[in-house]
């Protein structure tokens, strides 16, 4: 088996996946010491088993086969609560090679509690490399943000999603909303968006923002900003969604079209700031409000950390940067 | 007989011994208001259930004059094609509004979403289309981006009735539209669904255990009795000469006011 946890990812992302091996029962036909690590931890490669590990990469070339379709998996319990990423670590966990390079992105930082712990989760429990820097990456797991650097075919995006299924507000019953995706019967979806101009004039949803993959399945992009919807489109990156608590995966594979759901009268628009990032002075990037002192001064900074660190050392200046 | 819109052959439905419809037939003419009626328990509700492909016969069929004018049994229909015709050609408006409503969705959005399903995705026309059924059932056009929960009683059945006419359907389904409310907010919404009925020539079949419903609304009364109909005919007949023994009884027990 030791083989199978050394392919490298490539530009087709079946490549990432290894091979069905005969019956699909085969859990218990695996060698006892399968995956165990050169370091000689108590635990697995990357934490799950062998078998749990295969089963989700079933739920994925599922996904992946049928984009935006929402495939159910027998989510496991992971030593984190739910709501911290959960669906996004066994993803990770299900299609971590030994020669991957892990990024982990919370709310566009990767300084943050959840990240650096999930981070260190796997460089603990799989040995991998680990960077904070986009471009070195194979396999980022995120919450909330893509990445403002334009992701490569040999990078994998794994979104931790909390509620993945988009007419769930609307629809409590799992039942009807399966058989409205079945039937493809996503007026609901845009019964949402005209409350919304209703009530506020036009469509407020600036995150978890619907999106229609390939023509067919209306999808939760997760809580991501609605300003990152565009770059899910035509995407060179495989993008995989894990809800743990729910216990879905989808997927986007490459180059695949992904619309955000509008009106014709009031077309898809992102959000505009009024100002360039205060540290490394970058424009068309999203921004985070920090607040200064406690007199309210406020500055507007860089969501992708390393985006901004990036250019901060390639010589750009903000008002409040520091040359 | 042979242009009837809807025709209900032998249908049969039992609740484990119990039987809740018994070999139940007939026809429905295009603009024809058809009126159920029998005590509770009858399986009045059980046979409009059964119409509206809700709960599945033990024996029998639906029948149902498409658009294209083909006659076409509702159980062969896909399940596809059977949702859509519910929600394009088909209204029904239930007794519970909560039932029927999305409760935490707007008046507007409860309107504008068969039309939103029918693929309609400019705001501004659904908005005004939503006006304009909101204006048809006498709600104030400013009540538009409230939600159903800040409706009185009344309210919410004339949203139900907007909500299911915005597709213009040929025919209704309604499940006694009339019991909890007040005598006089009743007359208004029985004013209400007999003028929209004649302006839209729709076919009604109306289930009530309220003879004064029947009476004002329906051309023809279906008399329901255990499951069985024991008397059919025009309402007027029906009612001012019952041939049937519990028939009898049924308009003899009506309080005079």
């Amino acid at each position: 088996m030791s083989d199978m946890r050394e392919f490298r990812p490539g530009a087709d992302p079946s490549s990432r996946l290894p091979p069905r091996s005969g019956d699909d029962g085969v859990a218990g036909a695996l060698p006892p010491q399968a995956g165990r690590g050169d370091e000689a931890s108590a635990y697995n490669f990357a934490y799950l088993d062998e078998g749990t590990k295969r089963m989700i990469r079933r739920a994925l070339l599922k996904a992946v086969a049928v984009p935006g379709y929402q495939v159910p998996f027998a989510s496991r319990e992971m030593p984190m609560p739910y709501g911290w990423g959960t669906g996004g670590v066994q993803v990770t966990a299900a299609i971590l090679g030994r020669s991957d390079v892990l990024k982990v992105i919370d709310q566009g930082a990767d300084d943050t509690t959840n990240a650096v712990s999930i981070r260190r989760f796997f460089a603990k429990t799989a040995g991998v490399a680990t960077t904070t820097h986009t471009a070195e990456a194979s396999v980022i797991q995120t919450r909330h943000r893509i990445p403002e650097r334009p992701l490569t075919e040999n990078q994998t995006l794994v979104y931790q999603v909390p509620i993945p299924e988009p007419l769930r507000f609307l629809e409590p019953r799992e039942t009807e909303t399966r058989q409205m995706h079945a039937l493809a019967e996503y007026g609901l979806m845009h019964v949402k968006l005209y409350e919304d101009i209703s009530r506020h004039g036009h469509i407020a949803t600036t995150y978890a923002y619907p999106v229609e993959v390939a023509g067919r399945y209306v999808m939760d992009p997760s809580p991501t900003p609605k300003f990152d919807n565009p770059k899910m489109d035509d995407c060179p990156a495989l993008q995989l969604f894990g809800a743990g608590r729910e216990r879905r995966i989808y997927a986007v594979p490459p180059y695949t079209k992904v619309r955000s759901l509008d009106f014709e009268d009031h077309p898809f628009r992102v959000q505009r700031f009024d100002q360039p990032c205060a540290l490394c002075a970058a424009e068309g990037v999203y921004l985070d409000e920090m607040l200064m002192d406690d007199s309210g001064r406020r500055m507007f900074i860089c969501s992708d950390t390393d985006h901004c660190e990036e250019r901060r050392a390639a010589g750009h200046v903000g008002t409040e940067g520091v040359a | 007989m042979s242009d009837a819109l809807l025709q209900a052959r032998g249908l049969t439905k039992r609740y484990g011994a119990r039987l809740a419809c018994a070999d139940i037939s007939f026809d429905l003419d295009p603009g024809e208001v058809l009126a159920i009626v029998g005590e509770s328990g009858s399986g009045k509700s059980t046979l409009l259930s059964l119409i509206a492909t809700e709960l599945a016969p033990d024996a029998g069929t639906v029948s149902y004059r498409m658009r294209d004018g083909v006659m076409r049994d509702l159980a062969g229909l896909s399940k596809a094609e059977r949702r859509a015709l519910m929600r394009t050609d088909w209204g029904f408006v239930r007794q519970d509004a909560t039932q029927g409503l999305r409760m935490a969705v707007s008046a507007g959005g409860n309107v504008g979403e068969r039309l939103m399903g029918l693929g309609e995705r400019h705001y501004g026309q659904i908005r005004a289309q939503a006006i304009d059924w909101l204006d048809r059932v006498e709600i104030a056009a400013d009540r538009i981006d409230d939600p159903p929960t800040r409706f009185s009683g009344g309210m919410r059945q004339r949203l139900q009735i907007a909500r299911n006419l915005v597709t213009t359907p040929r025919l209704v389904l309604m499940d006694e539209p009339t019991s909890g409310l007040d005598v006089s907010v009743q007359a208004r919404l029985l004013d209400l669904i007999r003028r929209l009925v004649a302006e839209l020539g729709l076919a009604v079949i109306i289930v009530t255990h309220d003879l004064a419903v029947a009476r004002l609304l329906s051309h023809r009364v279906m008399v329901m009795r255990a499951g069985r109909v024991v008397e059919t005919g025009l309402t007027d007949q029906v009612l001012d000469d019952p041939a049937d023994a519990y028939t009898q009884l049924l308009v003899s027990s009506v309080l005079a006011a």
